[in-house]
């Protein structure tokens, strides 16, 4: 017997499928909405100066009239790999430093007992409600009194780029947060068995703290990507110390008068296409960072 | 917890990040609140003349700039935090309704935040272009005539609405990422319940859904505040440093942008102070709404 479905089955069958036709639909403007701006970004990027100035625009080009001749006129007019190669430099040396001093002082939060330490963790966590722009005075202050902006070096302006980034709280309660879920017996397990604690943190904590060891990378190499007031500001003069934020603002600083918006697009999707590159390799990770960094209240 | 206290042990690892934390933000955090006391303080000099309570919140408070940015940056929290946390909302629900290219989208949502901001503010810019942009052109089509958004000369909402647009858009993939992660963790039984009752989906969107997401709720709408009150960045990718269209220099100036701009005038007198005073009413605001959410979620979150 051919199984029939009842009337009011049939009738909610239906309405699921216009529930999930509207919903596709939905979906698929806010993709658009969400692509657009990329999709202009490239197709700029690929017109010639008079397919730029036509009116109304052009909306699609065939893959034969593709222009490559903007990357090359945009690679002219600012050092665009001396850039990225200065942030990749910046992020490695924040980053490297960051992950040492937040799991080494998160492994004293969450594993050695001493005097006054929840209330020095309280301190530290309220600190995170006072906005970096009240830092960001007294740090110049400080960098300049250090000497790395006057005459500047290419070394100083790494420093002042980098440390004031080689720490954060926020990473320090995220490594914590994971620390504290290692339960205490294989702690005591390997205290009986004679492990020092610098040992146990090596061989026990941060192979499980990997997960949120990659996140604060990827995170913290993210962040260096888009950081344009800090370096901007310790090194103003010099473009060839200049991070690919900055260096690309800098380049083109007028948006009056006649811009050549194509090579301008071009300049914009070398900065971006790192990163889109990064995330298409290490797409799980970063979203499941990303997400992790949001849920932690 | 564990045994006797291990006090120098524990500062021996402390050591490192607690250094650099001294110098570079609890020293910072002191040093706002002593500058912003001096008088006529110049940094490249070394010199101030005494000392001072309220000249310097007196000065910043009085300046046209100042007010300007107290007015873009109240504009900006007010806009585009309750829009991209209830269209993130909406989007992860949709999202997370469906089986079929869930992925997919997924994915194409989370794009904004894999990008360079100043990068991407120059793509939208030229997307509000006068003449060359696909905004007017959409527009054009459906018989609406052109509109002078960023260009030279645009006016004050047309150039603030395209800066909404472009912070909206940043901001929602994070927003969509939490939420759906959140949804995906509600436990399928509370549907399964209201599926029973043949509960309408729209209540139970606002009766199950919404209640049990709301500590991610919170903790998203008071980061995006704060975020929002921070802003300075979104206005740089668009406009450049002259922060609004040409013509109309510093229209869509920002709390911070100020902050940023007294910093870089070192050599100035007073400058330092006057950066300090307006880094102190930021934190006093963001601080405020901090506080104010904390009370609402106390009282409405469910935890």
């Amino acid at each position: 017997m051919k199984p029939t479905l009842s009337k009011k089955e049939q009738a909610a069958k239906r309405q699921k499928i216009i529930r999930l036709v509207i919903v596709y639909t939905l979906l698929t403007f806010v993709a658009l909405f969400i692509v657009v701006p990329f999709y202009w970004m490239i197709l700029t990027s690929l017109k010639t100066a008079q397919q730029v100035d036509r009116v109304p625009p052009i909306l699609f080009l065939k893959p034969g009239d593709w222009q490559f001749r903007n990357f090359a006129l945009a690679l002219q007019a600012a050092p665009y790999v001396r850039f990225m190669m200065n942030t990749v430099i910046v992020a490695a040396i924040s980053t490297i430093g960051t992950i040492i001093t937040t799991v080494l002082a998160a492994f004293a939060f969450a594993r050695i007992n001493f005097k006054g330490r929840d209330f020095i963790f309280m301190l530290l966590i309220s600190s995170m409600m006072i906005p970096g722009e009240m830092f960001v005075i007294t740090n110049f202050m400080t960098v300049n009194t250090l000497g790395w902006i006057r005459d500047q070096s290419f070394i100083d302006a790494l420093a002042a780029m980098s440390f004031p980034f080689m720490t954060s709280i926020f990473y320090l309660f995220f490594l914590r947060q994971t620390f504290k879920q290692v339960p205490d017996e294989l702690y005591l397990a390997a205290k009986v068995d004679g492990t020092t604690d610098f040992k146990y943190l090596l061989k026990v904590m941060i192979p499980i703290a990997k997960p949120t060891i990659i996140t604060i990378i990827i995170l913290n190499a993210m962040g260096t990507w888009n950081a344009y007031i800090w370096p901007n500001l310790v090194s103003p003069q010099n473009e060839d110390y200049r991070l690919v934020s900055n260096g690309l603002r800098n380049a083109y600083r007028d948006l009056a008068g006649q811009v050549a918006y194509n090579e301008q697009m071009a300049a914009a999707l070398i900065v971006t296409i790192p990163l889109l590159i990064v995330f298409l390799l290490l797409k799980k990770q970063i979203m499941r960072g990303v997400s992790r960094s949001g849920i932690k209240g | 917890m564990l045994e006797e206290k291990h006090n120098i042990k524990a500062w021996l690892y402390l050591a490192p990040a607690m250094i650099l934390l001294a110098v570079f933000t609890f020293y910072p955090i002191f040093n706002a609140f002593f500058l912003v006391f001096l008088k006529d303080f110049n940094f490249l000099a070394g010199t101030f003349e005494g000392f001072t309570l309220t000249e310097n919140f007196a000065y910043i408070l009085n300046k046209p700039d100042f007010r300007n940015a107290l007015l873009n940056t109240l504009m900006i929290v007010f806009v585009s935090v309750p829009v991209s946390v209830i269209l993130a909302l909406l989007i992860s629900a949709w999202l997370n309704s469906i089986k079929k290219l869930q992925g997919f989208f997924q994915t194409i949502f989370f794009l904004p935040y894999v990008t360079n901001a100043i990068a991407i503010g120059m793509a939208f810019a030229f997307l509000f272009h006068r003449n060359y942009g696909l905004i007017n052109t959409v527009l054009n089509w459906f018989g609406i005539s052109s509109v002078n958004w960023v260009g030279l000369g645009a006016g004050y909402w047309s150039s603030m609405f395209a800066l909404l647009v472009f912070i909206i858009w940043s901001g929602l993939a994070f927003k969509i990422m939490v939420f759906l992660s959140g949804l995906q963790s509600i436990d399928k039984q509370y549907y399964d319940a209201a599926k029973v009752d043949s509960t309408p989906r729209s209540r139970i969107f606002t009766k199950i859904t919404v209640p049990l997401l709301s500590p991610m709720i919170a903790y998203i709408t008071i980061t995006s505040i704060i975020g929002a009150f921070k802003e300075y960045t979104a206005v740089i990718g668009m406009f450049g440093v002259r922060l609004g269209p040409a013509g109309n220099d510093g229209a869509l100036v920002t709390i911070v942008a100020l902050v940023y701009e007294a910093i870089s005038r070192s050599g100035s007198t007073g400058a330092y102070s006057e950066a300090a005073a307006a880094s102190i009413i930021l934190f006093a605001i963001t601080l405020v709404f901090t506080l104010i959410n904390m009370q609402v979620s106390k009282k409405r979150v469910h935890f």
